[in-house]
């Protein structure tokens, strides 16, 4: 199985093809230019290094959120408009388990944090678990959210194990991490702590094997958070009542 | 052999259109710059084989007006629907393509790069030209799809929700701005002024509908000059000077009739629309003169420049409502002039939400 794989959620753009259990090429960048400039321009270029004919791609697999909101359409409508034009489906890609995913076979809990602001993170928690086909699955003791960083700091201190924490949120609430942890923790090596388009494609085929795919029509992100604009509606509505 | 001598001699005289008309210039057109997603197949720049619009005018009512977020999720969920249907409905496939055209200015950025980088996938993945398309001049495109004759230069008035914009176009994809609003776009004033009268969003068909039953000289509103300059807009005082009249009336427990109110500030509008496009299509010696953008499909607008261009002997054109309001059609046309013209972008093609008409 060959499969595009695309994460342009957070501050990095990132572009792999993978064929079964060999990655042709990866492409990530985590610099200033927007994700519009750079992922189109990336993927242009691994296909002309790898002389990759896009018609042999199976699927394109997508960190499909949480994440940036922009982010997350410019990667999405990037998916959607390839998906159209080769006539191939999207796996969506739940982006803080692709982010976890980095961590592949560790014992340790691995907890992904995406700065969310308004000292919000999206998070998750999970552990990986050795399957009967000798590999391990991601396996979710909290499933990806929005949540305050104390929340989950706090939910991490009931599970009294040794956690790693990896993603940009990392960095912002580092103090809070210190100040509030209990059990030991350390941070992932700048090598596997960020949104890896690697990542998405190999933890998106294990989904794909789960039977996790969708049309490119119907394809949009999972921004588990309504806009502004619907939450301080539903805020007056829940007032008024 | 009359007609073999025929054929050679149409072949000779007019050689070029004859390889013109074996390959037809086909552009899928993507635009999706506001609330609405649009997609179209354009044939020859002139000919509009399939125009689908996805409008979400009804989600955004509900606030009052366009949430750039909302209507950005919106775009990603309807994006490839339309692209589909516009294909469907024009009975071709990407295949029979020639090139695809997309809106990437000016607009709501977050709306913007659904369309740009949805279009970008589709040049990349299909190997056709990819061509970013002004918004604006698409508006002004739209003309020439129901007036095959109409041919630059002509002087044309922009007039929508986001932009007023008074323009020479001295030929395919060559702009001259003569002037512009200072504030407030025209149909901006629309939809401020029928908020405060209770008629709600979209505000400019419901003001030209409730100005049928008013009086557009019961109440006297402001015709707005801007200093030295003949040709900018200005329509914040007039809204200013509406939301105190009915402020006064409140005060003075005078009953507002609002058909009155509509009318009257409509004709204020106008008034200046008209004076300022045809003084300047006067000075420049244009005997063309065209509409173009939402509040072009505004009744009492096109009657008001019928006439005034009538009496004037100056050739009025205007697209129908379906090619005024935001529309891949009209993006379709621009880029197919833009395409012959050799313009093509690469897959680094930004979203520019300030994008000025003329920049490159």
């Amino acid at each position: 199985m060959k499969i595009l794989a695309l994460d342009s959620s957070g501050l990095v753009a990132s572009v792999a093809v993978i064929e079964d259990d060999n990655l042709i090429a990866e492409y990530t960048m985590n610099h200033k230019k927007t994700h519009s400039q750079t992922l189109m321009p990336m993927m242009d270029e691994i296909r002309q290094m790898t002389e990759l004919d896009l018609s042999t791609i199976d699927a394109i697999a997508i960190a499909a959120g949480p994440g940036s909101f922009t982010g997350l359409r410019i990667g999405s409508a990037t998916a959607k408009g390839l998906g159209l034009a080769l006539d191939k489906p999207i796996i969506p890609v739940p982006t803080v388990e692709a982010l976890a995913f980095n961590l592949y076979g560790t014992d340790k809990l691995v907890c992904p944090l995406m700065d969310a602001r308004r000292n919000q993170v999206y998070t998750g928690l999970y552990e990986f678990d050795r399957t009967e086909e000798n590999e391990y699955t991601l396996l979710p003791l909290v499933e990806q959210c929005a949540v305050d960083i104390q929340e989950i700091l706090n939910t991490i201190n009931t599970f009294e194990r040794e956690v790693i924490f990896l993603g940009d949120g990392v960095s912002v609430f580092a103090d809070k991490i210190k100040e509030v942890l209990r059990v030991p923790y350390t941070f992932a090596p700048a090598s596997c702590n960020r949104q890896r388009a690697a990542c998405v494609g190999t933890y998106g085929m294990q989904l794909y094997a789960k039977g996790v795919c969708e049309s490119a029509a119907e394809h949009a992100p999972d921004y588990l958070r309504l806009s502004q604009a619907e939450r301080e509606r539903n805020e007056k509505q829940d007032n008024a009542q | 052999m009359i007609k073999i001598r025929l054929c050679r001699w149409y072949r000779r005289i007019v050689g070029k259109e004859y390889i013109m008309e074996n390959k037809d210039v086909l552009i899928l057109a993507i635009e999706s710059s506001c609330d609405e997603t649009a997609a179209a197949v354009v044939k020859n720049g002139r000919e509009v084989l399939a125009n689908v619009i996805f409008s979400q005018i009804a989600l955004h009512t509900l606030y009052g007006g366009v949430v750039p977020e909302i209507a950005s999720r919106k775009h990603i969920e309807k994006i490839n629907q339309v692209i589909e249907e516009a294909l469907e409905e024009a009975h071709v496939t990407m295949d029979d393509i020639t090139a695809i055209a997309v809106t990437y200015g000016p607009g709501l950025v977050g709306a913007l790069l659904v369309g740009v980088s949805a279009a970008k996938a589709i040049s990349f993945a299909t190997g056709k030209p990819l061509i970013g398309v002004h918004h604006i001049e698409g508006h002004i495109s739209a003309n020439y799809i129901e007036n095959k004759e109409l041919e630059p230069p002509f002087a044309c008035l922009v007039v929508s929700g986001g932009h007023t914009h008074l323009v020479v176009v001295n030929d395919y994809g060559e702009y001259q701005i003569l002037g512009r609003t200072r504030d407030d776009a025209a149909g901006e004033a629309f939809d401020k002024v029928a908020r405060a009268i209770g008629l709600g969003y979209p505000g400019g068909p419901k003001i030209d509908k409730l100005s049928k039953e008013g009086n557009p000289e019961a109440i006297h509103f402001p015709r707005a000059k801007v200093g030295e300059s003949t040709y900018d807009f200005s329509f914040s005082g007039l809204k200013s000077a509406v939301l105190n009249y009915l402020n006064s009336c409140e005060m003075k427990n005078i009953e507002v009739n609002r058909a009155d109110v509509a009318a009257s500030f409509q004709k204020a509008v106008i008034d200046v629309l008209v004076e300022h496009a045809l003084e300047a299509v006067k000075e420049y010696g244009f005997h063309k003169f065209a509409i173009a953008g939402g509040v072009a499909s505004n009744s009492s607008l096109r009657e008001a420049f019928e006439k005034e261009c009538a009496k004037r002997r100056i050739e009025f054109y205007h697209p129908s409502p379906i090619y005024c309001t935001d529309n891949a059609a009209m993006i379709g046309v621009a880029g197919y002039y833009d395409y012959i013209k050799g313009k093509r972008d690469g897959y680094d093609l930004n979203a520019v939400p300030n994008l000025k008409l003329g920049e490159r």
